[in-house]
């Protein structure tokens, strides 16, 4: 157990590495950060001064070096911006990205799992195909399409809910809306095939065969079995709690994480994109690593067992 | 006639998916504590049969005709009624003991939900139960095997659990769907041992489906021979080996490579088993048989009595045996 | 070459595997090969029989040459076989082929049969495309498919049709051995019948040796002019079909003969307990001791080995059969904590 976890530890850290290097390099060949903060007409000097200041005159390699050292010794850097520390900026942002994907990540699971087991439940139904063809259209349709759609329509036309901004609880209601829709869809069209499948096994039969009520059978039975795929995905939601808003929150112009990494994007505020990727890797492989756990909760062939109980 | 008022009754069982037919009136009556062979090949409906029968079937399937349990019926009966039946007086068992139990669940829980279901079992008394059944049917160190995921034991194994789980609920008839097909010989012996050692102890009947005709002579007392959808010869174990009618059962009996006597060739029935889509239009035989006359693709030959408990669907079977032998010669 | 040797000898093969128990468990050596030994000659066939992990698949890919033997070695027609997936080993094939239990997976399924059949052809370079269209006709025939069914897919094939298409394809290049690992349990029984009629009927016409590799003993009888019982990797008894069918010496044998089930069995069937053991697991001495009826405690210290019996030289690898030792009355060996 304890070999289990340190493998996947070691493997999180490394995926983390990866992920600060990657963005690391591409920050720096996409542009030129002092010139860009600057502003394009700022003299020369002032230019070359701010470079020095922040260190980028020196070698990429020494940059690379320093910021790995700084990293581990908990110093994320600073805003090129505004000086302030790139952590502190970060998680100012993060209560409320998290007023946005919490209750999308609740929207999408009461959504979509019912919905995916229903469907699965009347295969070939009218309800069925109904479900299905709204799932296909909400994870088609892209995010912001989506949200300016809602907006267009319950802003704009109708003038019931604000348009942008985070002012009152009614400012969350279209972004947790077009977040939860998609996500949703994915959900109902996972849980249905991964209902469908089981439903099919043998087992169900035989859980028939004894007298066991139908609900039961699907409750009892199929349900446990169909969740173990299904859990992967709900992983994947959970992990996207704090990068996943970003197009919403620019659409909605919420002030949240999302937001802060696309400004910071646009001007090479390179201390404030790494720690926001350093985070969201993180929150990722945690989800991973939560995930892989429940598999061995959920599914007793995967556990580890030491001894075989005779024959092949 | 003192014959046992039957245990179960079919009578023109019909079975159809999407207008196709996969049963085409099967009549067949289990007396209490017997044993019923049900043999054929792919196709031929023998696990339809009792799927309709307990009602298993997917909802799209069309069934009519009439199955009765002790005189009651049980085609259409509310689900209520059904579920009472199903592992409570007619239990089922499967092919692929591996896959046929829930891989999430423990052995104990499996078993322990038959209890609840149908003795109202539960709790430490269940538990107990649950572990003599398993001593029963011959697992090792049960107690232990109680907390025991499927697949930690072996296919024999997980056949004599799935026989457990039969029994729980105290059945009086036990329908075991190839049960011994994914298993190795040597496990074969043991579990058709187990069933007659269970009938003899229970009393129950048993209704063995297979598609080899000798795992069904050595377990059973009658046998019914099944061809597309149709039972075309019903006969008493030693009857059917000593005096096979049916073309069809002649040319089962002849594909088995002999054990003993000389090596000959094999009697190979040409051609194979029609698609549900091309029924022949008279006996579905009638393609492949070598007694063919103009008259069998008229229409499906009905049941003819040739002794008590003997019928065979041949109309070749009307003329007594001895004729008709020399007829084909 | 001396006139008279075998086409095949395989001496003291040896296949180990290497499996870990678990995620965390110690590498255990599984030997699915323990020193088999077989031979055999042209236009004969020797029957392969055993239960769910005997070994005997394993075996067969051995002798064939798909897999390197680590121990042991097998000679075809006089030659040792080339290492597998060598030039030299593929250019053998056209000597040896393979035919498996599943019909369909054997097929591609993107291919008409007959473009399947042809392909050993062409992959050997036998003949002009003029000449292999031929050819395959004349396959397709001998198996007793229509030509014109050279253009269908292996999916609009029934299950023996398809089985007389591997077949067909098997026989394309004229082998002298064919190895057929449960070629027919996948098949109805009227279906079989024809597959074994026309598996004796092509050794017959073509001279082909056959190693027919199956667990059901009725059908090797049917086939085989030499019968050998494998068990948890080893050869324990081998002998003439009716012999060992009749009077089995080794008492794995007699149980798995008295197993079969067969219309019109008088007498008591041997019921073994217990289940087959694991190869990752072995017994000590015999591996066939904890569940033998008549094991002594010699049994349970020494692996027998394959030998002739006194008396009438049947090949047989059991102390009690040899009268080493007098039938003891079974070890209920006590089970390692299973």
């Amino acid at each position: 157990m304890l070999r289990f976890l340190a493998v996947r530890v070691l493997r999180a850290a490394l995926t983390i590495a990866l992920v600060v290097t990657f963005a690391f390099v591409v920050l720096r060949l996409s542009g030129d950060p002092a010139q860009i903060i600057m502003g394009a007409d700022a003299p020369p000097e002032a230019v070359d001064a701010f470079r020095t200041a922040w260190g980028l005159d020196r070698p990429v390699w020494e940059q690379y070096f320093h910021y790995f050292g700084a990293i581990l010794s908990g110093d994320l850097g600073r805003s090129m911006r505004d000086g302030r520390d790139a952590i502190v900026l970060v998680l100012e942002r993060i209560p409320a990205t998290l007023a946005l994907t919490l209750p999308a990540l609740a929207v999408k699971l009461a959504l979509g799992i019912p919905a995916g087991v229903y469907a699965a439940l009347h295969r070939n139904s009218l309800a069925d195909r109904m479900v299905m063809v709204v799932a296909v259209a909400g994870f088609t349709v892209p995010s912001f399409v989506l949200g300016l759609l809602l907006v267009l329509v319950f802003a704009v036309q109708f003038g019931w809910l604000p348009s942008g901004g985070q002012e009152s609880w009614k400012h969350a209601i279209l972004p947790v809306v077009t977040l939860g829709f998609g996500g949703a869809a994915v959900l109902a069209r996972f849980t249905r095939s991964a209902m469908l499948e089981v439903l099919g096994q043998p087992y169900i039969r035989t859980a028939s065969a004894k007298g066991v009520p139908w609900r039961a059978v699907v409750t009892g039975h199929a349900l446990p079995n169909a969740a173990i795929p299904t859990v992967t995905i709900i992983g994947f939601m959970v992990g996207s709690l704090i990068a996943g808003a970003v197009v919403v929150e620019s659409v909605f112009s919420w002030p949240g994480v999302g937001r802060l990494l696309v400004v910071a994007v646009a001007n090479r505020d390179l201390a404030v994109v790494q720690c926001i990727l350093l985070l969201v890797a993180a929150t990722m492989v945690m989800a991973n690593l939560v995930v892989d756990l429940l598999y061995g909760l959920l599914d007793p062939r995967l556990r580890n067992q030491p001894r075989a109980a005779g024959g092949l | 006639m003192s014959a046992p008022a039957p245990l179960v009754e079919l009578r023109g069982l019909r079975v159809a998916f999407d207008g196709q037919a996969a049963l085409r009136g099967i009549d067949l009556s289990v007396a209490p504590g017997e044993a019923v062979g049900m043999v054929g090949e792919s196709g031929c409906g023998k696990s339809v049969t009792w799927l309709a029968a307990l009602g298993l079937l997917p909802g799209r399937a069309e069934i009519s005709g009439s199955v009765r349990l002790g005189g009651a019926e049980l085609l259409g009966a509310p689900a209520a009624v059904l579920e009472k039946v199903r592992g409570g007086r007619i239990a089922m068992i499967f092919q692929d003991p591996a896959s046929s139990l829930n891989p999430v669940h423990r052995l104990g829980r499996q078993v322990m939900e038959a209890l609840r279901l149908h003795r109202g079992m539960s709790g430490a008394p269940a538990r107990a139960e649950a572990k003599r059944l398993l001593d029963q049917v011959g697992i090792p160190d049960a107690a232990r095997r109680l907390d025991a995921y499927p697949h930690e034991l072996s296919g024999g194994q997980n056949q004599r659990v799935m026989i457990a789980i039969a029994l729980a609920g105290r059945p009086e008839l036990l329908v075991a769907d190839e049960p011994t097909t994914a298993l190795d010989v040597t496990i074969q012996a043991q579990i058709l041992d187990l069933l007659q050692s269970l009938r003899r102890d229970t009393g129950m009947a048993l209704v063995l489906i297979s598609h080899d005709l000798g795992v069904v002579a050595d377990a059973c007392e009658k046998v019914a021979v099944m061809y597309a959808g149709r039972i075309v010869e019903q006969a008493p174990t030693s009857r059917l080996f000593a005096q096979p009618t049916h073309p069809y059962t002649r040319g089962l009996l002849g594909a088995l490579p002999p054990i003993d006597g000389p090596r000959r060739r094999l009697l190979a029935i040409p051609g194979g088993v029609p698609e549900p889509w091309a029924m022949p239009p008279g006996c579905a035989f009638a393609p492949r048989c070598p007694q063919r006359l103009a008259a069998c693709d008229a229409g499906t030959p009905p049941a003819v009595p040739l002794d008590r408990a003997h019928h065979a669907a041949c109309i070749r079977a009307t003329v007594a045996p001895a004729i008709a032998e020399r007829l084909s010669a | 070459m001396r006139a008279g040797t075998s086409l095949l000898e395989a001496d003291g093969l040896v296949r180990r595997y290497a499996m870990r128990r678990g995620v965390f468990g110690r590498e255990v050596e599984v030997r699915a090969v323990d020193r088999v030994s077989l031979r055999l000659e042209r236009g004969r066939t020797l029957g392969l029989v055993g239960e769910s992990g005997c070994g005997k698949s394993t075996a067969g890919r051995l002798v064939l040459g798909m897999e390197a033997p680590d121990e042991g070695s097998v000679s075809f027609d006089g030659k040792l076989l080339p290492p597998p997936r060598s030039a030299a080993w593929r250019a053998q094939r056209a000597r040896m082929q393979m035919v498996f239990q599943d019909p369909l997976g054997a097929l591609d399924r993107r291919l008409p049969i007959g473009a399947q059949v042809s392909e050993p052809l062409e992959i050997h370079g036998i003949g002009t495309p003029s000449e292999r269209a031929g050819r395959v006709e004349t396959l397709l025939r001998d198996v007793g498919l229509r030509p014109d069914q050279a253009t269908r897919y292996p999916h609009e094939l029934s299950g023996g049709q398809r089985q007389r298409a591997v077949l067909a394809r098997a026989l394309a290049t004229s082998p002298d051995l064919l190895v057929c690992d449960e070629p027919i349990s996948a098949l109805d029984v009227s279906i079989q019948a024809q597959v074994l009629n026309l598996l004796v009927e092509l050794q017959e016409r073509f001279g082909t040796a056959m190693l027919f590799v199956s667990h059901d003993l009725r059908a090797v009888r049917q086939v085989s002019h030499r019968v050998a019982v494998m068990y948890l990797g080893r050869i324990i008894e081998e002998g003439e079909p009716d012999a060992v069918l009749h009077d089995p010496a080794h008492p794995y044998a007699r149980a798995l003969v008295s197993s079969i089930p067969h219309p019109g069995r008088g007498g008591q069937r041997i019921v073994l307990q217990g289940d087959p053991p694991n190869p990752a697991d072995r017994p000590s001495g015999c591996s066939f001791h904890p569940r033998c009826p008549v094991a002594s405690a010699l049994c349970a210290r020494e692996s027998p080995a394959l030998k002739p019996r006194p008396g009438d030289g049947r090949l047989v690898a059991c102390h009690v059969a040899q009268g080493e030792v007098p039938a003891g009355s079974g070890l209920p060996e006590l089970r390692k904590a299973a």
